[in-house]
């Protein structure tokens, strides 16, 4: 089986530590993770992890049943890039005067699909999102100009063909419905059991 | 923290006052069916021991003689009893020797919850006295971690614990717990196990139309072989698996910690799995046209070279954790789910059959292991007493009814091939990690986890020396472990593969021993020394009939080998008589 990019989307609650312990699923496999996004999902309370790794199928899906195994996961997926549409953003500190002086700003913006974000008197920054072809080309654009400093996000990708993933998870509820919250069997004899 | 539903805590009823936080847990340790603990004290786990002082008639308190100790005797007490396992240690050092214990619960799926000490909540992070990432550093090793760093999170969170660590495929749990969490006062008016975490699905569903297929294979097989793990014990599917396997009439052999699920003499039990399991069942594992795995995760003992394992086999999977099934070997059909549940739908579909010749493979097997190397091993010959031996006349002294704990090495494996064991949680061993030093400790928890049965631990003149300290557990409890020392003066099985791999080359495995009668004196317990073969009847005797804890050393070969044997990198077929 060949290698390639996979885009690894796991729902989670948003747990102290359970970074740490979606990491170690890869480290101690020595799976290097090229691209690892965390932040809040559309639901009230759940965290969606966004990771990029270059491997076969065949361990990603076992990867992604490690990461699901985790007590506060509710549920991982994983796609081809065909299969989402992702974006980076990328940040780029330019000197003001140079690029005002010699580039033609507005030419190299449209281009490039960028927007200045700050222009200030000694740096302006500009901004793009796109696959990495498209934020890497600006890189080569800017550098002629004196380009300071750049930094590129993580990975965010959404799946092409999702419902969304709050039908997905009143589905998971369904056809993996929890037990009934039963009785409290221990409220019952509390003065024996909590006597003070 | 997460969204869940946290276990209610009503605050103001009239006869509600204010507890401590140690004070809460020890009430909800209660309420969750706990008797035994398992613990060392220290600096910062002192407020829950102190709050323990007035617990004494309720909780019972083992004060071991080293923090690894504890937590295989925690394990020693879930693996007999079927219970959770309950240990404390404090901050720092404390915490840290658990760690051996937690990597083995975990890989053995061990029910455990560890209660460790930590400094004040203020303190984290800045290096405190006897202050280590606890959490950090336990999170490979446990099913579930959490830090508590407010008294009222201490309900909560040990309702969660009991139920992550008892539920699904069972496993260890550790909760840190800041002092100033344990000694905070809250109001508090009762505990609430918890029964549902969102994100946790202890067992998948099962998928009906998976049993049918699996059954449906089952039905066309000609040499169908099933292996059987500890799944089938900590699902307590024993008569399940047992109607299963008479119905369809399928020879079944079992991984070390599955052993006793079947009887030893069960006709459709024809042994042991793996690198010193028997010659029949991993010879026929290349041989069979569906293999029926049952609660057990294709580990790396039992397979051998996994690209020359069961290639001409149909894999049926029965597992409760879906991330074992195609994890090692790939499956043809995949049951998820506990076989408690799975394993009367699948007896409902498949017919009866005898399987007849097949069955006759296997006898024909056996027999010839019996010629060359069983009945040497447990009615020798020579001089020198065997491990096998030793085991032998105990299973006609206990005639199948003691509780074995075993180390690791040599000893193990005898004990594992020829111990008559007739029910499930009889014999307790360290299997995935192979933790040399776990059987004296354990044995102490099996003893606590069921009092009324004799426990012998089996232990090798190397491993004894590991936690030899928890004699003196034994001598301040007063229970009665019988400990069998089979000192061959050799790490014997390292010993061996130096022997069959490096050309004899013994490096640094010829251990020396003390005295051990007179070290087990110290420690006020009884003993003796047998080296010749009249004496070792009447010496077992003299142990069994002991009323307390007894230390028996038998001087065995020096250097006998354990086969069969499955040399590591070869394939289960090449498995090797001597
Ligand atoms: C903690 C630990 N250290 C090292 C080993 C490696 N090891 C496996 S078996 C063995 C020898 C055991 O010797 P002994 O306890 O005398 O038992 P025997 O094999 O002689 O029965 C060793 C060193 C281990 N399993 N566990």
């Amino acid at each position: 089986m060949e290698r390639q990019e996979f885009n690894i989307t796991a729902y989670t609650e948003n747990h102290i530590g359970l970074l740490n312990r979606i990491a170690i699923i890869f480290s101690r496999r020595k799976i290097n993770i090229e691209s690892l996004n965390t932040s809040p999902s559309e639901i009230e309370g759940i965290h969606r992890f966004n990771i990029v790794i270059n491997e076969t199928e065949e361990v990603v899906r076992k990867i992604c049943r490690q990461i699901e195994k985790q007590v506060e996961v509710l549920k991982v997926y994983y796609n081809t890039n065909d299969e989402v549409i992702w974006q980076e953003m990328a940040l780029y500190k330019v000197p003001t005067d140079i690029i005002a002086e010699r580039a033609l700003v507005e030419r190299l913006l449209r281009e490039n699909g960028a927007r200045a974000v700050v222009i200030r008197k000694d740096y302006t920054v500009f901004e793009t999102t796109g696959h990495r072809q498209e934020t890497d080309n600006l890189i080569r654009v800017l550098e002629p100009f004196g380009l300071i400093e750049f930094v590129r996000s993580a990975r965010i990708a959404i799946i092409k063909a999702s419902d969304g993933f709050h039908l997905k998870l009143n589905e998971f509820e369904e056809t993996q419905p929890s037990d009934e919250v039963i009785e409290n069997e221990y409220l019952n004899d509390r003065d024996g059991v909590f006597a003070m | 923290m997460s969204t869940q539903a946290q276990p209610v805590l009503e605050a103001t009823t009239a006869e509600t006052r204010e507890i401590s936080g140690a004070e809460v847990l020890l009430r909800g340790l209660l309420a969750e069916g706990v008797d035994t603990i398992f613990g060392y004290p220290g600096g910062a786990i002192l407020p829950i021991y102190d709050a323990l002082y007035d617990f004494k008639e309720e909780l019972n308190h083992v004060l071991v003689r080293h923090e690894q100790g504890g937590i295989h005797a925690g394990q020693g007490y879930a693996r007999a009893s079927g219970k959770v396992g309950v240990v404390f240690a404090t901050s720092g050092p404390g915490a840290t020797n658990l760690i051996t214990g937690l990597a083995d619960a975990q890989i053995d799926s061990t029910p455990l919850v560890c209660i460790t000490g930590q400094v004040f909540a203020h303190l984290l992070g800045s290096d405190a006295f006897q202050e280590t990432d606890v959490i950090n550093i336990t999170a490979p090793v446990t099913k579930w971690n959490y830090q508590i760093t407010e008294a009222s999170e201490i309900p909560g969170i040990l309702a969660k614990a009991f139920y992550i660590a008892r539920s699904g495929r069972p496993g260890p749990v550790l909760i840190d717990i800041t002092k100033n969490a344990q000694l905070d006062k809250i109001p508090f008016a009762g505990y609430e196990p918890c029964t549902h975490i969102r994100s946790y699905r202890p067992a998948p569903v099962v998928r009906p139309q998976a049993v049918t297929q699996a059954a449906d294979l089952i039905n066309q097989a000609q040499r169908p072989l099933v292996l059987w793990g500890q799944g089938v014990v900590l699902g307590a599917a024993e008569r399940e698996f047992r109607a299963f396997i008479e119905k369809s009439g399928i020879p079944a052999a079992w991984t070390i910690l599955g052993a006793g699920v079947l009887p030893a003499d069960h006709p459709l039990n024809v042994g042991m799995l793996g690198m010193h399991g028997n010659y029949g069942p991993n010879v026929l594992t290349n041989e069979c046209d569906v293999l029926i795995a049952i609660g057990m995760r294709f580990d790396d003992r039992v397979t051998g070279r996994l690209d020359k394992y069961a290639r001409q086999a149909q894999v049926i999977h029965l597992d409760i954790d879906p991330s074992e099934i195609d994890k090692n070997v790939a499956t043809t059909v995949a049951v998820w789910g506990d076989c408690k549940q799975t394993l009367p739908m699948l007896t409902r579909q498949v017919a009866e059959r005898t399987h007849t010749a097949w069955r006759q493979r296997f006898a024909e097997f056996q027999a010839e292991e019996v010629d060359v190397v069983i009945r040497e091993a447990l009615f020798p010959t020579s001089a020198e007493l065997t491990m096998g031996e030793v085991v032998q006349q105990l299973n006609e002294l206990t005639q199948g009814e003691a509780i074995l704990v075993t180390d690791v090495g040599q000893h193990q494996m005898v004990t594992c091939r020829y111990a008559r064991l007739n029910e499930s949680r009889r014999h307790i061993t360290s299997g995935g990690l192979g933790t040399m030093g776990f059987a004296l400790p354990a044995a102490i928890g099996a003893k606590f986890g069921q009092p009324e049965r004799t426990v012998v631990a089996i232990i090798g003149d190397g491993g004894v020396q590991m936690t030899i300290q928890e004699l003196g557990t034994l001598m301040q409890t007063g229970i009665a472990v019988k400990i069998i020392v089979l000192n061959n003066q050799f790490l014997g099985m390292v010993r061996q593969w130096q022997e069959l791999f490096s050309e004899r080359r013994y490096s640094f495995v010829d251990i020396q021993s003390p005295d051990y009668v007179t070290v087990a004196r110290g420690y006020r317990i009884e003993g003796q020394s047998v080296s010749d073969r009249a004496a070792l009847g009447p010496a077992l005797q003299a142990m069994l009939a002991h009323p307390g804890s007894y230390m028996l050393e038998v001087m065995v070969a020096q250097e006998q080998n354990i086969f069969p044997m499955v040399p590591q990198g070869c394939s289960v077929s090449e498995i090797r008589l001597k």
